[in-house]
């Protein structure tokens, strides 16, 4: 706890990932919950077939919105993991490993989510 | 309902035990006896080398926190009848050496405290001839809820962070920074942020938020933590954007 230098953190670039994360997921995925598990399977909307849905995937900013939806909440779910096994298995040692694992995970889905939403036809 | 109630209380001698052990006790039940007048008749009449801290009994002096059943409580505002007719269990505060019975060494958490430097920082003092310096009430409001901490630790007995990890910082500590950080008459704010922005400090929360649970003062640690995160996160930003920006 003792003032040191500051030298370059990584902490700062992983909390604002998982907090924009958490901020993503509590905000937009209830939205898509309801569109697409609720209100479709009882009619409440139209257009929500597969064919409809996809095509909206024509619009570049739907592209990116769905990029930034499916990468944040990445980065927020491996911070979470991380602690908690960290913290609740008590596994202090394997910390590089655990962190490696999680947000390495993270950055996989994040490649994979960029790399279909850019090749979708 | 008994007219007694059974206390099952934590006991250590540093000079003759090696660990802590229960010993019962039974008091009368007493609807209007809250924890601490159970400790209270068991020292004056059962067992005077019974030792405990307290002082005002009224919820404002923060030396009479302990573990009720597990859960760090202020004893002076934990009432008899909410566990009874069930035996209670006191025991002292979670995460502390113990000193002797319910009694914690708060050492470590008093100097985390004068890290924080808990005190109106000025560039410059104005003379006492120019009066005090003034506030509105919404100045008062920003910072108002963090300084109503008494200091009864009982957010370090609750959080697994500080279990796990001595160096880290703690709740109280932060939330008081912030309070000082958040007062308009306060110009300290990057004295502190280099103490603040260290994984022994903001950096260690896990947002367990157990801390603000327990808070019997209802003080938010836990919304300090993630508000100073948040400007500690933006001054990094500032720092990769704006390398040559400085402090």
């Amino acid at each position: 706890m003792d003032a040191q230098p500051t030298k370059l953190r990584i902490e700062p670039l992983l909390w604002l990932l998982f907090s924009a994360g958490g901020g993503v997921a509590a905000f937009f995925i209830p939205i898509h919950l309801f569109i697409l598990g609720i209100a479709a399977p009882l009619g409440l909307t139209k257009a929500t077939d597969y064919a409809s849905a996809t095509a909206f995937l024509a619009f570049p900013i739907v592209r990116f919105y769905l990029f930034v939806l499916c990468s944040l909440p990445l980065f927020h779910a491996a911070h979470r993991i991380r602690y908690t096994l960290y913290d609740g298995l008590q596994i202090k040692h394997l910390n590089e490993v655990i962190a490696a694992c999680c947000y390495g995970g993270a950055v996989l889905g994040t490649v994979i989510a960029g790399y279909l939403l850019w090749s979708f036809q | 309902m008994a007219d007694t109630i059974k206390l099952e209380i934590s006991r250590y001698s540093p000079e003759t035990d090696a660990a802590p052990h229960f010993q019962s006790f039974e008091v009368p039940f007493r609807r209007d006896w809250v924890v601490l007048d159970a400790l209270n008749y068991i020292k004056d009449k059962q067992d005077g080398s019974l030792t405990y801290r307290w002082s005002c009994r009224m919820g404002i002096c923060g030396s009479c926190g302990m573990l009720v059943n597990g859960e760090p409580k202020l004893t002076c505002a934990t009432f008899l009848a909410d566990y009874a007719p069930a035996s209670i269990r006191v025991e002292p505060l979670r995460n502390f050496p113990i000193v002797r019975d319910l009694v914690i060494a708060m050492n470590d958490f008093m100097r985390k405290f004068q890290k924080m430097k808990p005190w109106l920082i000025r560039k410059e003092e104005k003379p006492v001839s120019e009066g005090e310096y003034l506030q509105t009430p919404e100045q008062l409001d920003a910072y108002k809820q963090f300084s109503m901490c008494i200091n009864c630790m009982l957010c370090y007995a609750a959080c697994p962070v500080y279990g796990l990890d001595p160096l880290f910082a703690g709740p109280a500590a932060i939330a008081l920074a912030q309070r000082y950080n958040l007062d308009s008459r306060d110009q300290g704010a990057k004295d502190r942020f280099p103490v603040l922005s260290q994984h022994d400090a903001i950096w260690g929360c896990t947002f367990v938020g157990e801390c603000t649970r327990v808070c019997p003062k209802h003080v938010d640690p836990a919304g300090a933590i993630q508000q100073y995160k948040l400007t500690a996160a933006l001054d990094w930003v500032k720092s990769v954007v704006m390398p040559w920006g400085g402090k």
